[in-house]
């Protein structure tokens, strides 16, 4: 597996991104303010409006360094995507079974089970970690819940069904993501999803975890040479990255919600952390939003065992190793997809 | 063949990496997946000296030239002769822009010392093959020159050898067609593979996905 690297996050919207040699320096106001290395680094994510230069731009293009500008707010706004890596042998596979419904359920199918899978052991393991602090008997009942809609996930081949038996499966895991939250709880509670804008403190930092999330798993997607805008169980709707979305489910709960709620429960975030607009928009407060940023690149670095590789990689690797393995499924080495599956 | 255009043609280069595995070619030729690590960029460095079009050097009776690009429509491939050296000589051919006649001798270069297989020896035949149809003469031996010895070898471009390239080359264009990827028997020389991390060896002998997936949910229903 290949080594992570580093991400930069360029959270100030008055710095301007230029190349220097092998370097990226960081300019505010036509003053040096920083300079790296570019060789340590896998992506540059700016918040705000910020520039990068041209000569910056066609560097990380060359090198598959992934650029990606982001809104102050960290709503997706571009990336920077050099020519399409080879491989159109992959691609036509991909759009083939696009193209197909009956096709795509297979593999859209194995995305919901990884999602559901996940979503499940995340209860189970808080019934074990926090026997006195929760529910034990509702958390039980919405575990055996899930189970069953995964068998029944495992058999459908339908793609408008899968999507009623995500929908079923979402619902059961939402009455247990609230009461997950086991610190804080005036000021931090989940009740259902909100976007466009976020209502909450805790919407508003998914919103953030997801952005992220799907970023660095378009970028993976485009690295081993997929296209990131061509789903199976997402449709294609202009502008959006689906596949990059698809593949992301199962990672939703292990990857983002945990990382949520242990800024919650460790209290590393807190009320004043956030913002609420006349229109009970949320926001986060720059300062919160570096400490997002600060401890999601913490996350990426701790290890796991990947469950199909059965190799030790960086919880930052996985996007890479899913699309990787996505990649040789559709180039016929593997039987299925083998979803990321948790526990 | 179904395709005759000259974009189609493969490259020379990958006989070598079709003889080191069938599976990394494909990954290179076929999924255009390439990973720099140590030895390519080795590669390169060493291909600097080499890598010079236009120059032309005169030895005496020897003429020099480097980086020639060759191609040939019998085997459909194409690539670059590191170095070819002619030789003048009553029993060679006449070439462009010299007096008298000349023997044709490819050169390539290799980092690292001589292998155990014949890949070295099938690329270099493979440019044989080139520059006789090119020049309409024949080429009977060539050398390679290896890094690690700092010397080059004499290699015998026999029938032989040049049959056992064609054939080769047949199984690689019919790969090519079909844009198949084959799976492969792994072993200690995967280590050594600058795309280990895209063809993930492993999978070859992992258990089915099927297995993996109903174990991991049959588990669960039954805990």
């Amino acid at each position: 597996m290949k080594r992570l690297l580093n991400t930069l996050y360029v959270t100030q919207p008055d710095i301007y991104l230029s190349l220097d040699g092998d370097n990226i320096v960081l300019l505010k106001e036509q003053e040096k303010v920083g300079r790296l290395p570019l060789h340590n680094l896998e992506s540059i994510v700016a918040f705000g409006y910020t520039g990068a230069s041209p000569a910056l731009m066609g560097y990380c293009a060359e090198r598959n360094i992934a650029i990606t500008f982001m809104t102050m707010s960290g709503r997706f706004l571009a990336r920077v995507i050099g020519q399409s890596k080879g491989n159109v042998v992959l691609r036509k596979k991909q759009y083939l079974i696009s193209a197909d419904e009956s096709l795509s359920v297979k593999t859209a199918r194995n995305f919901i089970i990884g999602k559901i899978y996940n979503h499940k052991w995340i209860i189970e393991r808080m019934t074990r970690d926090y026997p006195l602090r929760i529910n034990v008997a509702e958390f039980k009942e919405i575990s055996g819940q899930l189970s069953s809609i995964i068998l029944d996930v495992r058999a459908c081949e339908d793609l408008e069904r899968l999507r009623g038996l995500e929908g079923q499966a979402a619902f059961s895991y939402n009455k247990a993501l609230g009461q997950m939250i086991l610190q804080q709880t005036d000021d931090f509670y989940f009740r259902s999803r909100s976007r466009r804008p976020p209502l909450d403190n805790m919407n508003a930092m998914l919103s953030l975890a997801y952005t992220l999330l799907a970023n660095d798993m378009a970028a993976a997607l485009e690295a081993v040479g997929l296209d990131a805008y061509v789903g199976f169980l997402h449709r294609d709707r202009p502008g959006r990255a689906s596949l990059a979305l698809d593949v992301m489910e199962e990672l939703r709960g292990v990857y983002a919600d945990k990382f949520v709620l242990t800024l919650i429960n460790k209290k590393i975030v807190n009320k004043d952390d956030f913002y609420t607009k006349e229109n009970g928009a949320v926001l986060m407060t720059d300062e919160a939003r570096k400490k997002f940023l600060a401890a999601w690149q913490n996350k990426k670095q701790e290890k796991i065992e990947h469950p199909y590789l059965g190799e030790k990689i960086s919880w930052g690797l996985v996007p890479h190793a899913q699309a990787l393995l996505l990649a040789r499924y559709l180039r016929g080495d593997l039987d299925e997809y083998p979803p990321f599956l948790w526990k | 063949m179904a395709y005759n255009d000259e974009d189609d043609y493969l490259m020379l280069s990958g006989i070598q990496h079709f003889q080191f595995c069938k599976r990394q070619w494909a990954l290179i030729h076929i999924e255009q997946q390439w990973e720099e690590n140590v030895k390519t960029i080795e590669g390169q460095y060493l291909h600097r000296n080499a890598d010079q079009p236009f120059t032309r050097e005169k030895r005496g009776d020897k003429l020099v030239v480097r980086a020639m690009s060759v191609k040939s429509h019998e085997l459909k491939m194409s690539g670059i002769c590191d170095v070819v050296e002619f030789v003048q000589d009553s029993r060679g051919v006449e070439i462009n822009g010299a007096e008298g006649k000349y023997l044709v001798f490819p050169v390539e270069y290799k980092r690292g010392k001589p292998k155990t297989d014949e890949s070295d020896v099938l690329q270099l035949a493979a440019q044989a093959i080139c520059l006789e149809e090119m020049l309409l003469c024949e080429v009977q031996m060539g050398f390679i020159f290896y890094q690690e010895l700092k010397h080059r070898v004499e290699v015998s471009l026999t029938d032989d050898v040049k049959q056992k390239v064609r054939s080769v080359v047949a199984e690689m264009h019919d790969y090519y067609k079909r844009g198949h990827t084959p799976k492969v028997k792994t072993g200690p020389f995967c280590k050594n593979c600058s795309l280990h991390s895209i063809c993930l060896p492993s999978l070859m002998t992992k258990r089915t996905v099927r297995s993996y997936i109903e174990g991991k949910i049959r588990d669960e229903a039954s805990s």
